[in-house]
């Protein structure tokens, strides 16, 4: 596609359609259209309610946790001899990550709605979890979808869904990964119409949900700049985060989409490469196509199928993206790197050495490239990286990929 | 040409005062000759008009057996290029017999709408139904077929409620497909007395023929159905027959022609209180 003239409000998207360009949109069958129709607009009457606002800020503050810390790394800043290097600490908030945002403004307006029963995807299980845990908070009854292949490989967080009264239901169908466990909670949806709320973990999926992640997942990015303020006295020069579906990174970026002065940079999963077909990167190896209900770039083959994303990050493994990262890339004013498996290993390394902090192995993959984003913008400069997540729940994979039994 | 298809085999079968038959089969399973052995057979099995599926690796609206009937088409390496090759196929023997394309929006989009409905129309589809793609989205692919004569069939739902309904309708062409569950394909079972009143409602909202289908897979639900419906559409039973016949090492054609027959019958007789033998 061309690409398309850069807007003057960057703010001011999706438009009424639920585009982003020509990215976004409502691709559901017939059953849903109603549904999604209905939370959309009883997403913007919350949004616009300040009673809705306050109770959720309220759980943020008492609850989550928030405001998260922004903390200068500087023995990271240190090694790399560049940009000062800020962590936001996201990993610190209940549950061990970002997730958790959408999941208490989203099932806040499920109630609001008067759903009574929850249903969710999860791929490494933190949205599982997230979602599990807002549940068991507010007694509703929670179904999570998780592909039988992460089932197998993320047991832990499986049993901790189970602790808080979740019921993980494994996929087989398809590639039984995460946009298997996708399709399932789709299918449930269309299944149980009535009652049922469909609580999507990434800021991604149809209007309303893309734009409904990213307003819960941006008081990351409004924190961020009020913390850079007070501790620097100006906005970052760039702010990094990494990509799955893309929810933490848009939660960052969107509350400095108009300063054109900083940076926007998001970092896909390569899996074992971009030469390879074992990757992640649905911007960098993918063309834009239609899944899950939305126009997005997409890995497909060339007959338009969906091919299978490979991470050794189970919460990247997706093989699309939301479609706003998809218009900001197109417009050019974000930018999209890759992290190989191993480069993220070696940061996830790095990180516990270095600041005592053991990074997502999600969140790596935004490290792996931070050396090089310091170094380009020099001594002077200032540099954001969220730290999506925790790496506790990723021990096992890293002890298995340095051959070691724990 | 084509659509026009649709419009006289409905046209005629009003004149007869009855339901069409309207067999679902996918393309390419559980390979492609089995396929158009399958498809060349349905017409002389009772079948009225035909819906061919497309694979698509992530059908969100199907339930298992349809499910899977993509996954076995898929890797016999079934394409969309394929199935028109089938199309094509068919059409050499049959020039009267609608056909009716069902899958998912991306592989067309890879292709290009005005790309694929050129060659669609060449190969001698009459119409499509695209499950992911709802009225607010279709402008662009109902444009294309439009040019070539081809309907684009809209799916009305029990949540199509009557202030929805002509959002649905408004580019209906050839009939339209009620979904007479909210559900995916394959699950729950369609109710004719439920079903009724809503078929009346689309039908004389569109002016169009109404086809109900999803949850339809005995002869006497058929028929059933057939006594409210204009068309009664029977998928998953379909391709269940076809993965029982490969399971047990049976000749499938054969198997799948002999349920169509089945099924076919009991809707041809339904009107006249007859029982289907
Ligand atoms: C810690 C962490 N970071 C990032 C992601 C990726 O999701 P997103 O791109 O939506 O932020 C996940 C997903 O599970 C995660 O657990």
């Amino acid at each position: 596609m061309n690409a398309p003239a850069r807007p003057n409000d960057y703010t001011a998207y999706p438009d009424a359609k639920g585009r982003f360009g020509d990215y976004g949109g409502q691709y559901v069958p017939e059953t849903l259209m109603p549904l999604v129709h209905e939370l959309d607009a009883a997403y913007a009457a919350a949004k616009a309610d300040p009673a809705f606002q306050a109770e959720l800020a309220g759980y943020l503050t008492h609850y989550v946790g928030r405001p998260s810390p922004l903390y200068f790394a500087s023995r990271l800043t240190e090694h790399f001899g560049g940009a000062k290097i800020y962590l936001k600490r996201e990993e610190l908030n209940h549950t061990g990550s970002h997730k958790i945002n959408n999941c208490m403004g989203q099932i806040l307006l499920a109630m609001r709605m008067g759903k009574t029963r929850i249903i969710a995807e999860t791929g490494a299980g933190q949205h599982g979890v997230a979602t599990a845990t807002v549940c068991a908070r507010f007694g509703l009854p929670c179904v999570v979808y998780m592909g039988a292949v992460d089932v197998e490989r993320q047991k832990p967080n499986v049993f901790r869904m189970n602790l808080l009264g979740a019921e993980v239901r494994p996929v087989t169908s398809g590639s039984a990964t995460l946009k298997d466990a996708m399709n399932e909670a789709l299918r449930d949806w269309v299944t149980n119409v009535h009652d049922t709320y469909y609580l999507i973990g990434t800021a991604a999926g149809m209007h309303p949900y893309p734009e409904m992640v990213r307003d819960f997942q941006a008081v990351i990015g409004r924190e961020v700049r009020e913390q850079i303020v007070e501790a620097e006295g100006r906005l970052p020069d760039a702010v990094v985060a990494c990509v799955g579906g893309g929810s933490n990174a848009i939660g960052l970026f969107h509350p400095f989409l108009n300063d054109e002065g900083v940076k926007l940079i998001g970092v896909e999963a390569a899996g074992e490469g971009m030469d390879t077909d074992r990757h992640a990167a649905a911007i960098n190896g993918g063309r834009p196509g239609v899944l899950h209900g939305n126009m997005t770039y997409l890995l497909q083959d060339r007959e338009g199928q969906i091919t299978e994303a490979h991470s050794i990050s189970a919460g990247l493994d997706y093989p699309g993206i939301g479609p706003e990262h998809s218009w900001l890339h197109d417009v050019g004013r974000a930018t999209y790197l890759t992290a190989t498996d191993a480069e993220s290993l070696d940061a996830f390394m790095l990180l516990s050495r270095l600041e005592g902090i053991l990074p997502a192995i999600e969140s790596a993959h935004a490290l792996a490239r931070i050396g090089e984003i310091a170094r380009d913008l020099g001594k002077d400069g200032v540099v954001v990286l969220n730290l999506s997540g925790r790496g506790d729940k990723d021990v096992n994979t890293v002890a298995a990929h340095l051959g070691r039994q724990i | 040409m084509t659509k026009s298809r649709i419009d006289a085999r409905f046209a005629a079968l009003k004149a007869e005062g009855r339901a069409a038959f309207i067999p679902y089969v996918m393309a390419g399973d559980p390979d492609a000759a089995t396929a158009l052995a399958i498809l060349k057979g349905l017409p002389d099995a009772g079948a009225d008009l035909i819906e061919v599926g497309f694979p698509f690796s992530d059908p969100m609206a199907e339930g298992p057996p349809i499910q899977r009937a993509a996954q076995r088409a898929l890797a016999k390496g079934m394409t969309l290029k394929g199935t028109l090759d089938l199309i094509r196929a068919f059409r050499e023997g049959d020039q009267a017999t609608p056909l009716i394309l069902m899958g998912y929006l991306n592989p067309l989009v890879t292709w290009g709408f005005e790309a694929f409905a050129r060659d669609a129309a060449d190969a001698g589809v009459d119409g499509m139904i695209v499950v992911d793609c709802p009225p607010e989205e279709a402008d662009p692919l109902a444009d294309a077929l439009e040019a070539h004569g081809m309907a684009l069939i809209f799916l009305t739902t029990p949540t199509t409620d009557d202030k929805r309904l002509p959002t649905v309708i408004r580019r209906a062409s050839g009939f339209v497909y009620y979904v007479s569950v909210a559900g995916v394909t394959g699950v729950k079972e369609a109710d004719a007395d439920a079903v009724a009143p809503h078929v009346e409602r689309v039908r004389r909202a569109s002016g169009l023929p109404v086809a109900v289908g999803f949850g339809i897979k005995t002869p006497e639900r058929a028929s059933a159905i057939a006594q409210v419906a204009d068309a009664v559409v029977v998928g998953s039973a379909l391709v269940d027959e076809v993965a029982e016949a490969v399971d047990l090492n049976e000749d499938v054609t054969r198997r799948v022609l002999s349920k169509v027959n089945s099924l076919a019958k009991a809707v041809r007789f339904a009107r006249r209180g007859l029982t289907a033998v």
